[in-house]
């Protein structure tokens, strides 16, 4: 969730095989059980299928309210609320929706959900299935933070950003870590360009695989970026737990505002939210 | 090894049955149920005119035929691009369409695509696909004023809904040239990979009616209007929106109250019954926004019923009488709004005027008015505090109507006579006999045109020139 990106780290692409089978059994309706014999990161820690209608579950998410400073230090535009009017689930899906209202000096409203001191956890897998919302200057994500942040001030705390993706670019997936040295617009990141297809026109998984000095990315069944030391430009800050956040920021630096063409509302739609462990690492 | 074999023989046996089982299934139903398909074929002009491809210059438009030809030096990709060479100002322009001569399905596609470059930086007028005399081009599209640099750069026409398209002839069309002095002409335009393509990227489609707009009308039985401001727009990849004014046979249109009007494919109103309707539509599933309201009072009374004989007349517009010239009721002034009809009701014509800021009734021939002392007109209004200015055009013996654009006063040979027609009572006929005084007292023999201006929303009849 930060400013400019110019480091890029080419990676080739390569089929990531246990999201394809395991999203085919997952079609398919089988148990669990049959996607331990597959996959390394096995063992479901947390997972939010957003089943039941109303305000999201309190015993996992929290939200962050109002402005932060310097609008969550990005310029961002939006007032988080945890309104159902901003944040909802209905019908199986939990609805971050941003709106375009004078509320609290600000003129949009939002949200954005976090897991701090409900859930943290140290490596395993980290996905979520999302459709998102487009135009531009909207600007969605699906991120952590290192949970020691409130001693270990960001960028020591560290972060991963699962996805984020500009409302402009609704083909672009970004996925990036930030940490001392390599923050904001020094971020080590990398862009994924879906082919014949787009990111708000239907549900798409993004995830992360992450243990002991590796970051895999990935989105449906395609691994795009994997990060390890070597890639860091200052140390690396990810081997302790951290928690998840999801919001759907309007305007910012990262953006830019949107402009006369921008539809409002604008919804971000997620499926499930699912944390994994392998008994091995964790 | 033997065994291999012997598994792989005994496999291939097995898909031969399946699929002679599947060949003869398809035989059992293939000559009841299976519809005629043409061939989902999208090229256009890749390195050449694509199979059954021909050129139709819009010629009896005034389009130059020989602005188009093959070009083998400049191209995107491949061998060969299409050319235009656009005429410079007053000498004709680029127009034509690329059809086939056998029908295309091109349900499986969601844009034409092409890639276009300028000898000068351009904004193309129209372009665009779907243009068919046999449809009535029933399924066209067109991008308005498309930007096209000195660069090759890749263009998307979206396809408003595939579904439709099951069998079209017309696969691209253009219309661009210098329609003032100043605007760009005489440059070159050059095209290339043109084809209809599945990007997968079309997406967030917002259709317009009416522009977007709701609008409110009143009506009457008979009375019959056009739904326009027909437009469809998706976002593409790069995260533009692209809008393209579309045919009304891509909505599904839809009145509240059949009773009170119909709308049908074209997207014609027809008003039927008294009460109110609102006229909407859905495009491929998708809302359009923009709607109309039409209130209809049932049956418009009649008009009075002119008194003067034929022989003291000279009429513009009245049942009662035959026409001293025929009229051009629609002179499209420049940067009029307003919507003319003429409505046919059991008593006869009346014409409708709504959105009025200035209009005019251009007679064919002038009228000599030199024996006559009045002109008679009957409005009727549904809005109170209605009023409509009324000028009455003397346009001399040159028979051109000379008007100052800045003041819109008569100069030249020009004589007028202005009126405000108030007093208006709603739901009733107002009639008003104008005396031909004032600047047209000396000069009333050749009466060319009626200004209105205002309303602006008005119905008039039975407006004639006469003498007591």
């Amino acid at each position: 969730m930060n400013m400019k990106y110019t480091h890029r780290k080419p990676t080739s692409m390569v089929f990531f095989k246990y999201t394809l089978i395991l999203s085919i059994f997952a079609v398919l309706g089988c148990e669990t059980d049959d996607q331990q014999t597959v996959a390394s990161f096995t063992e479901l820690t947390m997972s939010d299928e957003f089943d039941n209608d109303g305000a999201p579950n309190s015993s996992i998410w929290g939200f962050d309210i109002g402005t932060g400073e310097n609008g969550w230090g990005n310029q961002e535009l939006q007032y988080y609320t945890n309104r159902s009017e901003n944040v909802q689930v209905q019908n199986g899906v939990l609805l971050i929706t941003a709106r375009e209202e004078s509320f609290e000096g600000s003129q949009y409203t939002s949200a954005r959900l976090v897991t701090k001191d409900l859930f943290e956890q140290k490596y395993g897998r980290f996905e979520a299935r999302i459709r998102l919302p487009y135009g531009q200057g909207i600007w969605p994500a699906f991120w952590m933070l290192g949970a020691d942040i409130d001693e270990n001030p960001w960028p020591g705390a560290g972060e991963i950003d699962i996805m984020e993706y500009r409302g402009q670019n609704p083909t672009v997936l970004i996925g990036s870590v930030h940490g001392p040295g390599y923050s904001g617009g020094n971020a080590i990141s990398k862009e994924y360009t879906l082919v014949n297809d787009r990111f708000d026109t239907g549900f798409h998984i993004f995830g992360i695989e992450w243990g002991p000095e590796y970051v895999n990315f990935y989105v449906d069944d395609v691994l795009y970026n994997q990060i390890t030391p070597e890639d860091v430009t200052g140390s690396w800050v990810f081997d302790k737990p951290f928690y998840i956040l999801m919001n759907l920021a309007v305007g910012g630096n990262f953006v830019g505002s949107p402009n006369e063409e921008t539809e409002f509302p604008q919804t971000m739609l997620v499926d499930y939210v699912r944390v994994y462990k392998e008994l091995k690492i964790n | 090894m033997k065994n291999i074999k012997y598994i792989n023989f005994r496999f291939v046996l097995l898909l031969g049955l399946m699929s002679i089982l599947l060949v003869s299934c398809e035989r059992d139903f293939s000559d009841d149920v299976e519809f005629a398909t043409y061939p989902p074929n999208g090229d256009v002009f890749i390195d050449a005119f694509s199979a059954g491809l021909n050129y139709f210059p819009f010629v009896d438009a005034g389009a130059d035929p020989e602005a188009f030809s093959v070009d083998t030096e400049e191209t995107y990709a491949g061998d060969a691009s299409m050319r235009f060479d656009v005429p410079a100002f007053g000498n004709g322009f680029v127009g034509a369409t690329f059809n086939t001569t056998a029908n295309r399905d091109l349900s499986g596609f969601d844009a034409l695509t092409f890639y276009a470059k300028a000898s000068k930086a351009a904004n193309i007028n129209s372009i665009g696909y779907g243009i068919s005399g046999e449809t009535n081009n029933k399924f066209q599209v067109t991008a308005l004023d498309l930007a096209v640099s000195t660069r090759w750069e890749k263009y998307t026409i979206p396809i408003p809904d595939p579904a439709k398209l099951i069998e079209e002839t017309g696969l691209f069309w253009l219309a661009e040239g210098a329609s003032f002095e100043g605007d760009e002409g005489g440059y070159i335009l050059w095209f290339d990979e043109i084809k209809f393509e599945k990007l997968g990227t079309v997406a967030q489609p917002k259709p317009t009616i009416f522009g977007g707009e709701d609008f409110t009308e009143q009506a009457f039985i008979g009375s019959s209007l056009t739904v326009g401001g027909l437009t469809q727009t998706f976002n593409l990849a790069d995260g533009t929106n692209q809008t393209v004014s579309i045919a009304p046979s891509y909505f599904t249109f839809e009145s509240s109250d059949n009773g009170v009007a119909t709308v049908n494919e074209f997207g014609q109103v027809t008003v039927l019954g008294a009460g109110t309707t609102t006229i909407s539509a859905i495009l491929a599933g998708v809302r359009a926004e923009g709607s109309l309201e039409i209130t209809s009072n049932g049956v418009l009374q009649a008009a009075p019923t002119p008194t003067q004989s034929q022989a003291n007349v000279e009429s513009i517009f009245s049942d009662a009488y035959q026409n001293s010239t025929e009229s051009n009721f629609s002179p499209g002034f420049g940067g009029s709004t307003t919507e003319t009809t003429i409505i046919t009701t059991g008593d006869g014509e009346v014409v409708s005027y709504a959105n009025n800021n200035f209009t005019g009734i251009i007679f064919d021939n002038t009228v000599d008015a030199s024996g006559l002392t009045f002109m008679h007109v009957d409005v009727y209004v549904q809005q109170a505090g209605t009023e409509v200015g009324l000028q009455i055009r003397d346009i001399g013996a040159n028979q051109t109507i000379d008007t100052d654009v800045n003041t819109g006063f008569p100069i030249g040979d020009d004589k007028d006579l202005r009126v405000d027609l108030t007093d208006l009572t709603v739901g009733q006929w107002t009639s008003f006999d104008i005396p031909l005084d004032g600047d047209l007292t000396t000069q009333r023999n050749n009466l060319g045109a009626l200004i209105l201006v205002g309303g602006p929303n008005f119905l008039l009849d039975n407006i004639y020139f006469y003498s007591e």
